[in-house]
């Protein structure tokens, strides 16, 4: 039996637990990061590795702590970073004295064999019939676990007592954790979604603040690294959007038509993909501007060349669209209260710009 | 009055400036080449530029100011793949717009897409727009194409000679193709790896190049190794780097370390470049597992001479000690 951990990336580890235990593996469960996640990776990182790959690395020491002996995670084909991240994790994991067995997913696209060798290493005993029916749970699970927090934005900016909303979140998110079958899973997800929104709330604004939530996806998930923006926007009464989920890549946003729509919004600024979120985070802009939002919060982690790219180009969208953006590149030197300032101030922006104090 | 081409000295000019050179030239466009880097220039380019930005972007920013109200066009080509396999670090792929939403009141800009993925012919077509572009015919285009890569494929040669780029160029004015090959010579050698436009620029590297050669080191960079050699390394990847120019640093390494070819390893890197967090780990673990010293250079807008000569003399001495 194998002791797998994987990455921690928002809730999802509550899914992909789920995934493993029923594949008949151990769950070291990835801890939240906390500082002290930080402070092993940062240590064995390279400086300039972006706060991703120092967070994964952090997990993962502290995963092998609790004794795990297998890392599953994801490759990529670049031109971004984290396509790279398991290989050099792996060197330097090693490099440090430790031996996980290191599994890297990459796209069944790039070799299809490759792909298939690896999902045999996790699927053990298991028929195929039932490795299809854990994963086809896994995944309604990872959409409820996103439609929760949707519409946990909707609800947070009107909440009557501070924190009500968060803590529903916490108690559904547990729900979730312990539902098993299809059934179970749809189950927990209503009621959790019927308790978020029996919060009490003060009376709605006719016309709420809305703001768009763009970047690169793991700041974005991960309150931890983001000093969780989501939260403090909302608790300012503001209503978030977030543009990525996990699950968005392929099953349609309600807001935004797939991918392709976002990349064609942002030709005219920029025809080329350049890796990462880059040029979905001008497409997203300007959707956004074009759906009345009131302003967009871009995320980054400090030296991500796509989102460099796309912050050089964002402020002739903003200007050209008349939208309000603020970028944040964050990373282990990133202060809570430093990130608080900054959104109040931006919120307060909004207010006057709506007031037709500033244009 | 013929026209004007600007063309920044830096990034790829640092890879391709014989071909695209004589290519203008052959076609009858004049080519105004910006200031050499100095002061001014970083700080104009660090003026217009992100702050998250490295500092050869920033210099190129600067040099497109250097540049943009004595020409008719700015030639910044949008460069995705090299090598028809991996694409240039994303900073190329976005670069025109980046220049263009940057800076204001630019001249038009020659854009041309140049991805060797999409198959062989990709550079002909590149250059064939180009040249339909500035009203040119089609044989003149070919005849200049032609002349262009012959001037290329000889300064490349001159490369592997161990000249550096900079008298590669003056040889290859002169018409003297074929230089003997230099014996380089010194107590010790040193690979100096990172980007052209890093190593090869002297006020980015604050003059790294020429202070290595003074204290009698032999310098060789990752231009001075086959590309059969260099295409050879590649099998000791478990997975390949997404990146041109990374690439080619980390195949070179691997190609002085086999033996190991060198005493001593310089990695030269700018602040905040995101593939180098991966190069200069990979390079620096490769390092220590052959046994051979390795240093870091990382270079910002800030650095100063008497702080990088300081470490690098340092370096120097060691391993001229660890010789004896």
């Amino acid at each position: 039996m194998k002791k797998i951990t994987f990455p921690h990336m928002g809730s999802s580890h509550i899914a992909f637990s789920m995934l493993v235990k029923e594949l008949g593996h151990e769950v070291i469960k990835p801890p939240a990061p906390t500082r002290k996640t930080l402070t092993y990776g940062t240590k064995h990182s390279p400086e300039f590795a972006c706060i991703p790959f120092k967070v994964l690395l952090g997990t993962y020491l502290e995963a092998i702590e609790k004794g795990a002996d297998t890392i599953v995670s994801s490759g990529g084909v670049g031109p971004c970073r984290a396509g790279y991240y398991g290989e050099l994790q792996n060197k330097i994991l090693q490099d440090i004295g430790y031996n996980p067995d290191f599994v890297i997913f990459e796209p069944p696209l790039k070799s299809l064999s490759d792909f298939m060798s690896k999902i045999k290493i996790l699927k053990g005993n298991n028929s195929w019939i039932a490795l299809l029916d854990i994963v086809r749970r896994t995944w309604h699970k990872l959409i409820a676990l996103d439609d929760l927090e949707s519409e946990v934005n909707k609800i947070r900016p009107y909440e009557l007592n501070k924190g009500e909303t968060s803590k529903q979140l916490k108690i559904g998110q547990s729900m979730l954790d312990e539902a098993q079958s299809m059934k179970e899973i749809k189950e927990a997800r209503n009621e959790a979604l019927k308790a978020i929104r029996k919060v009490k709330c003060l009376e709605r604004p006719e016309k709420p603040i809305k703001v768009g939530l763009i970047g690169e996806i793991y700041v974005v998930l991960e309150p931890f690294i983001n000093a969780d923006v989501e939260k403090t926007l909302g608790e300012l009464g503001v209503q978030v959007d977030r543009s990525i989920h996990l699950t968005n890549w392929t099953r349609d946003n309600t807001l935004i038509d797939g991918e392709k729509g976002v990349k064609k919004l942002a030709r005219p600024y920029l025809d080329q993909l350049v890796g990462g979120h880059g040029q979905n985070s001008i497409g997203e802009t300007i959707h956004y501007a074009e759906n009345d939002f009131d302003g967009v919060v871009h995320l980054a982690p400090f030296t991500c060349i796509p989102e460099i790219v796309a912050k050089s180009i964002i402020p002739k969208v903003s200007q050209d669209y008349n939208i309000p953006v603020i970028t944040l590149f964050l990373d282990e030197q990133t202060g809570k209260a430093g990130v608080q300032t900054r959104l109040e101030a931006f919120v307060d922006l909004i207010k006057k710009k709506r007031l037709g104090e500033v244009s | 009055m013929a026209l004007k081409v600007g063309m920044p000295r830096s990034l790829a000019y640092y890879t391709y400036f014989p071909l695209w050179n004589t290519f203008f030239k052959e076609l009858g466009v004049e080519v105004l080449l910006s200031n050499e880097s100095n002061k001014q220039v970083l700080d104009q380019g660090v003026k217009e530029t992100v702050n998250d930005a490295c500092v050869p972007i920033k210099m190129y920013h600067g040099h497109v100011k250097d540049l943009m109200e004595k020409v008719d066009y700015l030639f910044i080509p949008r460069l995705v793949s090299l090598d028809g396999e991996e694409t240039v670090c994303p900073k190329f792929l976005g670069l025109p717009d980046m220049v263009r939403y940057s800076i204001d009141g630019l001249p038009p800009i020659i854009d041309n897409r140049l991805d060797l993925r999409k198959g062989k012919l990709e550079f002909w077509k590149f250059f064939y727009r180009i040249g339909r572009k500035l009203d040119k015919s089609f044989w003149k285009i070919l005849m200049s194409y032609r002349a262009a890569w012959d001037k290329f494929n000889k300064y490349q040669s001159l490369l592997l000679k161990e000249y550096s780029p900079q008298e590669a160029w003056e040889l290859i004015d002169k018409d003297q193709s074929r230089g003997d090959k230099i014996q380089q010579k010194g107590d010790i050698t040193i690979a100096l790896l990172g980007y052209p436009y890093t190593i090869y620029d002297p006020y980015i590297s604050v003059g790294l190049l020429d202070n290595l050669k003074k204290m009698n080191v032999k310098v060789l960079t990752k231009d001075n190794v086959p590309s059969v050699d260099l295409l050879r390394q590649r099998k000791k990847f478990a997975k390949e780097m997404f990146w041109y120019y990374s690439n080619q640093v980390v195949r070179s390494a691997l190609y002085y370390l086999e033996k190991p070819r060198v005493d001593g390893v310089i990695h030269v890197t700018a602040f905040g470049c995101g593939p180098d967090a991966m190069v200069d780990k990979f390079v620096e673990l490769e390092c220590k597992h052959s046994g051979v010293p390795f240093l870091t250079l990382s270079l910002d807008e800030h650095t100063g001479e008497a702080g990088m000569n300081t470490r690098v003399e340092a370096f120097v001495d060691m391993l001229k000690r660890k010789r004896g």
